[in-house]
């Protein structure tokens, strides 16, 4: 006889209800996809076994598109169509791609972010990067068996705003819902600290395909704090490439390259970068297009000496964010190693020189960030029951600011502060009878705007006309959890209110995300009103499931009254859903929004309240500790 | 709990500059414990906006009680008496005159690329500032003078910037 399973107060109506959620490691050379299945994080493999999916799009002239491996295996014959690397053009103008020459892509210049023409037409790198994430979108719901509930996706701690909001653009153009942008080397440390149950101040060191980051965590029980994070979004493996690749054209005097030559030679700069690892010298040969013949031998000294000045910068980035922490080397308990780069001899030499100790390499560095990744996202939907959790603290890795006179930076929000955090500044009119301001928001360390990247340029206009210096203009900075920023300018002295709210412009608007979404499922011959129909259900499944799970753990919050009207709005929604006009869905979700909104503002009220007591409850045990001393 | 409360009563603390920082770390996760964005992740929008809300409320009261200049500030600022950091820049000729003397130090060190003594610049300067937050805990909280108080904020203004100078001038020494 079957028995009725009654779920625990507080806990979910359906506690053997697991939701499928993923972590996804988008990288620059390769990106991975895991989850939590049964308690334990596995990275999921394609069909051959393989966990590694190497980040390279291939467009075809037809309009289809390859991904991965059979991407990468034509990337020398076809390397004008074939998109490698696309992580170091996320977010990025064409004046800030370092290596121009030696990249074989058709770059167009576009507003906020470089464009790539192929033969299928010109690709956005977001576009790109969402090929992939597609790609391992399908990989997850073939293996797991159902759609995702959503995913978190890792970036570089040093990403700026621009190249966040590029990723999580990324991120819905594969139909994935982004539970949260989580920096790399804070990832790694989830996967690491949980681990091994460590507790102390720790440095993760991660080196990337492309890109580097530094982080310093104090890890307690249950809880990572980022006390500090530092790096180079523009360094890593590739870079060492780089060195060999013009090694060999000076030592072999080669005449102007062809892109098909330029990625060959790339291709066997890296294989002797990786023969490195394991031997003393490695052999270089190649027959280019025009018949010439490349045969060199890469000693690990030659090695060594070429790329003594990279080994040296990332070494500068760990010394100030170990000053940003206010920490020395000798502070530090253990130095995690993430990400293929880092099995560089040098690498692992250099850093163990620094800190004083051996670097900790137990876990595998391709799959670590992917690992915290999926750790996180199964916390994050909900699968983990309270106490058996724990808490991350992250911070914004560069300096948020505004352009004031004379082109000089008044930094708002200071690099390092944890997110979420809001900063306002006040402004004033510069001239009598000014009724617009000009606001303008950039990131990074330097004095001058000039050195800074600018992130969004808007006016605020309707000021009523006062005197100059009369008008009272208050400008708001909110990061949220992802690290994203928006901007909110007002006027403050009158009772007329000019704000407006910004999404930095080097973005995609929510339209033009729309029609991009549109057009790639137009073009894969996908019902575009199904699809978009089959969101609007689930999300509304997603809020029908959020609101009965707090009514369960906080219904008493409720009048019988207000019970029985979310209920009602809770059936009105289901009963839409169930329909097929995802207007009206949108509307009853907007329904049942508008009839829990003073609930929701109880329930944090309860959470707050239930953070005091645990502090009596302290209190009390102090007390009668002492009374019976 | 009161959205507007301020920082003290939100981390539980009493209004004093002498605080127990081991009780704000603890107040501090147990509030972000439960307010935290990452609880919100799968909620709906109402509530993940107030998760926001109250998290960087959290953050920033933690930032504000976590440093002695900061807090110092905050217990002028709630007791009404601002720091006036704008119109009030007028400081006595002595004291001007001291901070000349130790940017002249800087300098000098800084071009003669004197790491040993830029250290111990640092050090001094160190147990200086420390000297007058111990002199700022007996005007908050035994007898308080926020007038005094005050004044002794905008002396440590120019020192914790000096301070600032002299790391940036061995940052910058160090990369040479």
């Amino acid at each position: 006889m079957a028995l009725l399973q009654i779920a625990e107060p507080g806990e979910s109506a359906a506690p053997h209800e697991h939701k499928l959620a993923v972590g996804i490691d988008l990288g620059t050379t390769n990106s991975l996809v895991a989850t939590v299945r049964s308690g334990l994080t596995v990275v999921l493999n394609d069909e051959l076994g393989r966990p590694l999916l190497p980040s390279v799009v291939r467009y075809g002239k037809a309009g289809n598109v390859e991904v991965g491996y059979e991407a990468q295996r034509q990337q020398s014959l076809d390397a004008r169509n074939t998109i490698v690397s696309v992580k170091r053009f996320m977010g990025r103008g064409k004046a800030d791609i370092a290596n121009l020459e030696a990249i074989p892509y058709d770059f167009v210049e576009a507003p906020g972010m470089v464009r790539l023409r192929t033969d299928a037409g010109e690709k956005s790198p977001v576009e790109v990067s969402s090929e992939i994430l597609k790609a391992l979108r399908a990989r997850a719901e073939a293996s797991l068996g159902g759609d995702l509930v959503g995913a978190v996706i890792t970036v570089p701690a040093y990403f700026d705003d621009a190249q966040r909001q590029a990723t999580k653009d990324a991120a819905k153009l594969a139909g994935l819902n982004v539970l949260r942008l989580l920096n790399e080397p804070t990832a790694a440390a989830i996967a690491y600290g949980l681990d091994n149950g460590s507790e102390g101040v720790y440095a993760v060191y991660d080196l990337g395909g492309g890109t580097f980051d530094i982080s310093i965590l104090h890890l307690s029980k249950g809880v990572f704090e980022v006390l500090a994070t530092g790096g180079d979004s523009a360094l890593g493996g590739d870079d060492f490439d780089h060195r060999i690749y013009c090694w060999i054209l000076q030592e072999s005097k080669l005449s102007p390259l062809s892109s098909g030559d330029a990625r060959l030679l790339l291709t066997r700069a890296r294989e002797a970068k990786e023969y490195l690892t394991f031997h003393g010298e490695a052999p270089i040969s190649a027959r280019l297009s025009t018949g010439e013949m490349v045969d060199l031998t890469l000693t690990t000294q030659i090695f060594n000496d070429i790329t003594q000045t990279l080994t040296m910068k990332t070494l500068q980035a760990v010394k100030k964010a170990l000053r940003d922490a206010g920490m020395t080397a000798s502070d530090i308990k253990g130095v995690v190693m993430v990400g293929g780069a880092t099995r560089m001899p040098q690498i692992q030499r250099a850093v163990g020189e620094f800190f004083r100790r051996e670097p900790l390499n137990n876990l595998d560095p391709d799959k670590v960030v992917a690992i915290g990744a999926a750790m996180q996202a199964n916390l994050l939907a909900g699968n983990r029951a309270a106490g058996d959790d724990w808490l991350l603290l992250d911070v914004i890795p560069l300096s948020l600011g505004l352009e004031t006179m004379g082109g000089l930076v008044e930094k708002v929000i200071p690099r390092n502060s944890t997110i979420p955090a809001a900063r306002a500044q006040e402004f004033t009119t510069f001239k009598d009878g000014q009724t617009a301001m000009a606001v303008h928001v950039v990131q990074g360390e330097r004095e001058l705007v000039s050195d800074c990247r600018s992130l969004a340029r808007f006016e605020l206009r309707g000021i009523p006309p006062m005197v100059a210096g009369a008008a009272r203009i208050r400008v708001t900075f909110q990061v949220d959890a992802d690290g994203l920023l928006s901007v909110a300018a007002r006027e403050q002295t009158t009772g007329v209110e000019a704000s407006i709210t910004v999404k930095p412009s080097y973005g995609l608007s929510d339209d033009e995300v729309a029609s991009m979404l549109k057009d790639s499922m137009e073009h894969a011959k996908d019902d575009a009103f199904r699809r978009a129909l089959k969101e609007a259900q689930v999300e509304a499944e997603r809020l029908i499931e959020a609101v009965r799970a707090a009514l369960l753990s906080d219904g008493e919050l409720l009048s019988p009254e207000e019970k029985a009207r979310v209920e009602a709005a809770i059936t009105r929604l289901h009963s839409t859903a169930l329909g097929e006009n995802r207007r009206h869905i949108t509307l009853a979700m907007d329904d049942l929004e508008a009839e829990t909104k003073d609930f929701a503002a109880r329930r944090m009220d309860k959470s707050i309240r239930r953070a005091f007591a645990g502090k009596t409850v302290d209190e009390i045990e102090q007390t009668t500790k002492e009374n019976q001393a | 709990m009161d959205f507007n409360a301020d920082h003290f009563t939100l981390m539980g603390l009493p209004r004093v500059f002498r605080i127990d920082s081991a009780a704000l770390d603890k107040r501090y996760r147990e509030l972000q414990a439960e307010v935290h964005p990452d609880r919100f992740a799968h909620a709906g929008d109402t509530e993940k906006r107030l998760s926001l809300q109250w998290a960087t409320k959290v953050n920033e009261a933690y930032q504000t009680l976590k440093k002695p200049l900061p807090r110092a500030k905050y217990l002028l600022h709630v007791a009404g008496h601002d720091v006036g950091a704008e119109n009030n820049t007028a400081m006595p000729a002595d004291f001007l005159m001291e901070q000349m003397e130790w940017r002249e130090g800087v300098a000098e060190a800084r071009s003669a690329g004197n790491h040993h003594e830029l250290e111990h610049l640092h050090h001094r300067l160190g147990e200086q500032m420390r000297g007058a937050y111990d002199e700022l805990g007996d005007l908050f909280d035994n007898a308080p003078d926020y007038a005094t108080a005050a004044d002794r904020v905008r002396r440590l203004m120019f020192l914790e910037k000096l301070l600032h100078e002299i790391d940036d001038a061995i940052v910058a020494l160090e990369e040479e």
